[in-house]
């Protein structure tokens, strides 16, 4: 790149400057934590993109401390400032990804996740079948045939081991496109399914969508919709992000909804963003906003219906791992914990500092194991201390990566690890008017 | 490799020492002004480590910047002159409170709300509150001499503190003071070290002095439509035989600011909000604030709220919070200092402060810890601008001479560092300047330790401009 100016905006120079450099992040910050140096801290990582905007670094200076973050976003939780450390990261990420200075392992290994694994536009009928197929022959086996592991050491034997078991194929194709309650509809909402939970967690899609049926929802699934395009912006490849937010944005047009509903706190946390994407002010950018507007995680909606009725206990102790793109991002603290807290028998304790990231972050604990296994471990010594039987998530990443906390800490024994969807589903949920007219 | 990263490689884990520009540039800067890129950054985890740091700097004449969180207003992190930045926030955190002496042993690299934590645990209170006490480690802290709001009823670092285990710049260890009250044995070396911002030696122990944690709070707001009303109110409260443990005052402009940012119910008209704290027994604040509702609205308050349980004095104790935050949407730059003044001339330097407003034509705010007269005129600025930093320079000069004619001091909890040092002779004298200097220059002989912190070179004048 020859012109600094060009540099200095894509980098988002001038935003660098609402940083005061207080350091009130430090505390909230996974990856100083537990790198235990500034570098790997907000501040430091907001302090190394100005230094390479202003010439006084290297790009390559900058990759280190930006391909470590996690983008968990808890620092804008607690930033005095306001700060836009999304804005920031996002741009340095584009800037990198733009200039491909990433280091050799982790470029072959987001190589090989985005080209065979993860989401691509048309990705979404296939990837169903891909996962399935994965499974069968092995994650591990696959990446193997590939040549991958010799370059890139993707571990993908420890996330197979935690799978769930896949419908079959024809099970995904026969399902229905719409249902209705079995009372008067109170809503009408759109399903927004996500890669991986669809495709790893299709039973969960499955019971999100009777949960919505039996609060009195009528759901549809618009089958023109793709892949959310988190997963791309936080490698940077941002153009390709935007050309999915136009796709769902256009498919989610097509029929007048109340909400459009999801599962996957990190997919929720870029839909409500995709205004964002587009410069305020143009057509794109209006239909954005429509959209976002919308755009809600299944415990507000359920919360919101107040349609639903817990017949059964569930004498449990559990513990909440909440979805650090839930908490910092779409900034739903409350609903989830509303919901358990209806479920009879239900006994919630609180983690010491459930805020902090549990390293799931995307792809991060596959492309950066070793620091994202460094962070889980953390997480788990937390989980340790409030001994749960089952530990609570909101978001696909997050679920699988307490499937393999658990399974390190060898408590699969005693210990679980659910989305709240089928936490909710065990309490043996029914419509509310049914069963007081039952009780009548 | 230069000789004394090898030498330092002897004894320090290599892990633990950086060089890479990445993590050099991490460690360039704290939350004031100014950006010094050392040679390297070492941490350190044991007083082994430092003595050897130290002795190898010693001999090689390398500078040595000791550093906590690095959230420090006045520059002491910095590291000047390059060299090496000493990083002190890895070093293992432990707290022991020692509850029959009311004391407590802790490691340098304890962040202060947690000694706080630790003593409440034993109804305890250890009660410097510095606004970053949550991020901030207890030896920067030291270092620094900090204060808080709480600095009105129970003064600043330096109050707290009876014993410290000192590497020396020559990597010989001291220990000062000990575990008891009283203790008038000697120079007070604990309380030349505090304060002094790392100049003397690396603190790798404290033991802090707790008090007992009062049995109940209670907040006040008063309004006024005149600052001199209001300052007037302070004396007469202070004078009445109360001492409230927190005194805020807040300016119009402030006031603004917060409820353009977070609407929080702040009277936008007032020219002047105070915010009492009182701490104590339940029925002796009850009265207390009874007396202080009087005084206030005797002196001219237009309204008072006594917020009637937790939650309203906690949204009162928000709105001060939000005061920071609000004021940096102004402009980008803040320029935060903390001249502070005897009591009673606390209305007479906020008159100063508007004319220099007026002078200089910058945007200059006013808040702070009014009680103990220690006031944060902040100037929001935004330091692209070479011509607006040159009124910002000339402003601040004129705050500092304006503290020390009416009596005052340059600083009242941040520290000296690097922009207050051009000013250190106008408070001291040159004798007195001279005295400190040479008591510097005994302890550390080579001039290693944080240099150019405190003592201004020749001719050194306030720069907040990039050159």
């Amino acid at each position: 790149m020859s012109n600094i100016q060009e540099l200095q905006r894509k980098l988002n120079y001038d935003k660098t400057f609402d940083c005061v450099q207080c350091g009130y992040c430090l505390p909230a910050c996974p990856t100083y934590e537990t790198m235990e140096k500034e570098t790997h801290s907000p501040r430091g990582r907001i302090n190394m993109v100005k230094m390479v905007a202003e010439g006084k670094a290297d790009l390559e200076d900058l990759q280190e401390p930006i391909d470590k973050c996690l983008g968990c976003m808890a620092c804008t939780t607690v930033c005095p400032t306001g700060v836009e450390y999304g804005a920031i990261l996002e741009g340095a990420k584009e800037t990198l990804e733009d200039n491909q200075q990433k280091s050799k392992p982790q470029q072959k290994a987001e190589d090989f996740l985005f080209g065979t694994f993860f989401p691509s536009s048309s990705w979404m009928n296939r990837l169903g079948n891909a996962a399935w197929l994965y499974q069968a022959t092995g994650l591990q086996k696959a990446a193997q045939a590939l040549k991958l592991t010799t370059v890139a050491p993707l571990h993908l034997d420890k996330f197979e081991k935690v799978l769930p078991k896949q419908p079959s194929p024809n099970e995904r194709k026969n399902r229905p496109q719409r249902v209705f309650p079995d009372g008067p509809s109170t809503a009408k909402v759109a399903f927004f399914t996500g890669c991986v939970m669809d495709s790893t967690f299709y039973r969960i899609n499955e019971q999100t969508i009777e949960l919505l049926r039996l609060a009195g929802a009528e759901v549809i699934l618009p089958e023109a919709q793709t892949c959310c395009g988190a997963l791309h912006a936080h490698s940077g490849k941002t153009k390709k992000s935007r050309e999915l937010a136009m796709e769902n944005i256009k498919a989610f047009e097509q029929e007048d909804v109340d909400f459009i509903v999801n599962n996957a706190g990190g997919c929720g946390a870029r839909l409500v963003e995709y205004d964002h994407l587009f410069e305020s002010g143009s057509d794109w950018h209006a239909r954005a906003k429509a959209f976002t507007n919308k755009v809600k995680d299944i415990s507000e909606v359920l919360v919101e219906l107040d349609g639903l009725e817990f017949t059964k206990s569930v004498n449990r102790v559990i513990t909440y791992q909440p979805s650090c793109h839930m908490t910092n991002v779409q900034k739903v603290v409350a609903p989830p914990r509303q919901l358990m807290d209806q479920v009879p028998g239900l006994q919630l304790k609180e983690l010491n500092n459930p805020d902090f990231c549990c390293g799931s972050a995307g792809i991060y604990n596959i492309v950066n194991y070793e620091d994202s296994m460094d962070i889980l471990d953390r997480k788990m010594e937390d989980v340790t201390t409030v001994q749960p039987e089952a530990i609570v998530t909101t978001n696909p990443g997050c679920l699988l990566q307490m499937k393999i906390g658990i399974e390190r800490e060898k408590a699969g024994k005693h210990m679980e690890a659910v989305h709240l969807v089928e936490l909710l589903m065990e309490a043996a949920p029914t419509s509310k008017e049914k069963t007081t007219s039952i009780k009548r | 490799m230069e000789k004394w990263k090898e030498a330092l490689t002897t004894f320090i884990p290599k892990q633990q020492i950086f060089t890479e520009l990445a993590d050099r540039y991490s460690y360039s800067f704290d939350g004031s002004f100014g950006e010094f890129l050392p040679d390297a950054v070492v941490q350190v985890k044991t007083k082994g480590e430092v003595i050897h740091l130290l002795k190898v700097a010693n001999r090689y004449r390398v500078p040595v910047t000791p550093r906590g969180q690095g959230t420090c207003l006045s520059g002491g992190p910095l590291p000047v002159k390059g060299g090496i930045v000493l990083d002190m926030s890895q070093w293992p955190a432990t707290i022991e409170v020692i509850p029959d002496d009311l004391i407590a042993v802790v490691s340098p690299s304890v962040l202060t709300a947690e000694i706080n934590k630790a003593a409440e645990e034993h109804g305890l209170m250890y009660p410097p509150d510095p606004s970053s006490a949550h991020v901030s480690t207890i030896g920067g802290n030291l270092a620094e001499n900090s204060g808080g709001p709480r600095g009105l009823k129970y003064g600043v670092t330096k109050d707290y503190v009876i014993g410290l285990e000192l590497v020396t710049p020559e990597g010989e260890v001291i220990n000062t003071g000990g575990r008891t009250i009283k203790n008038v044995t000697g120079y007070d070396l604990t309380k030349i070290i505090v304060g002094s911002e790392g100049t003397l030696g690396v603190i790798t122990r404290a033991t802090l002095k707790l008090v007992p944690k009062p049995l109940a709070v209670q907040t006040l707001m008063a309004v006024f439509n005149d600052v001199e009303q209001a300052g007037k109110a302070i004396s007469k409260t202070l004078t009445s035989g109360i001492v409230p443990s927190k005194m805020e005052f807040m300016d119009q402009a402030c006031t603004i600011a917060v409820e353009n940012y977070k609407p929080s119910g702040l009277p936008v008209d007032a020219a002047a909000v105070l915010i009492i704290e009182l701490d104590g027994h339940p029925s002796a604040i009850q009265e207390e604030a009874e007396a202080i509702e009087h005084i206030m609205v005797e002196l001219g308050a237009v309204n008072i709220k006594v917020p009637k349980d937790e939650e309203e004095a906690a949204n009162i104790w928000h709105a001060r919070k939000q005061v920071s935050p609000a004021i940096a949407k102004i402009k980008p730059t803040k320029v935060s200092e903390d001249a502070t003044v005897p009591r009673s001339k606390i209305p007479a330097m906020i008159e100063r402060l508007e004319e220099i407003k007026e002078k200089y034509q910058v945007e200059l705010v006013v808040f702070g810890h009014i009680g103990d007269g220690n006031l944060h005129p902040n100037i929001l600025c935004d330091k692209r601008d070479n011509e607006e930093m040159e009124r910002v320079e000339l402003a601040v000069g004129e705050i500092f001479q304006a503290a020390i004619d009416l009596g005052g001091t340059l600083s009242g909890e941040h520290g000296i560092g690097t922009m207050k040092a051009p000013f250190m002779e106008q408070e001291l004298g040159e004798v007195g300047l001279e005295m400190t200097k040479r008591m510097k220059d005994s302890w550390d002989p080579n001039g290693i330790m944080n240099p150019n912190k405190i003592f201004p070179e020749k001719g050194q004048k306030l720069v907040l401009r990039n050159e």
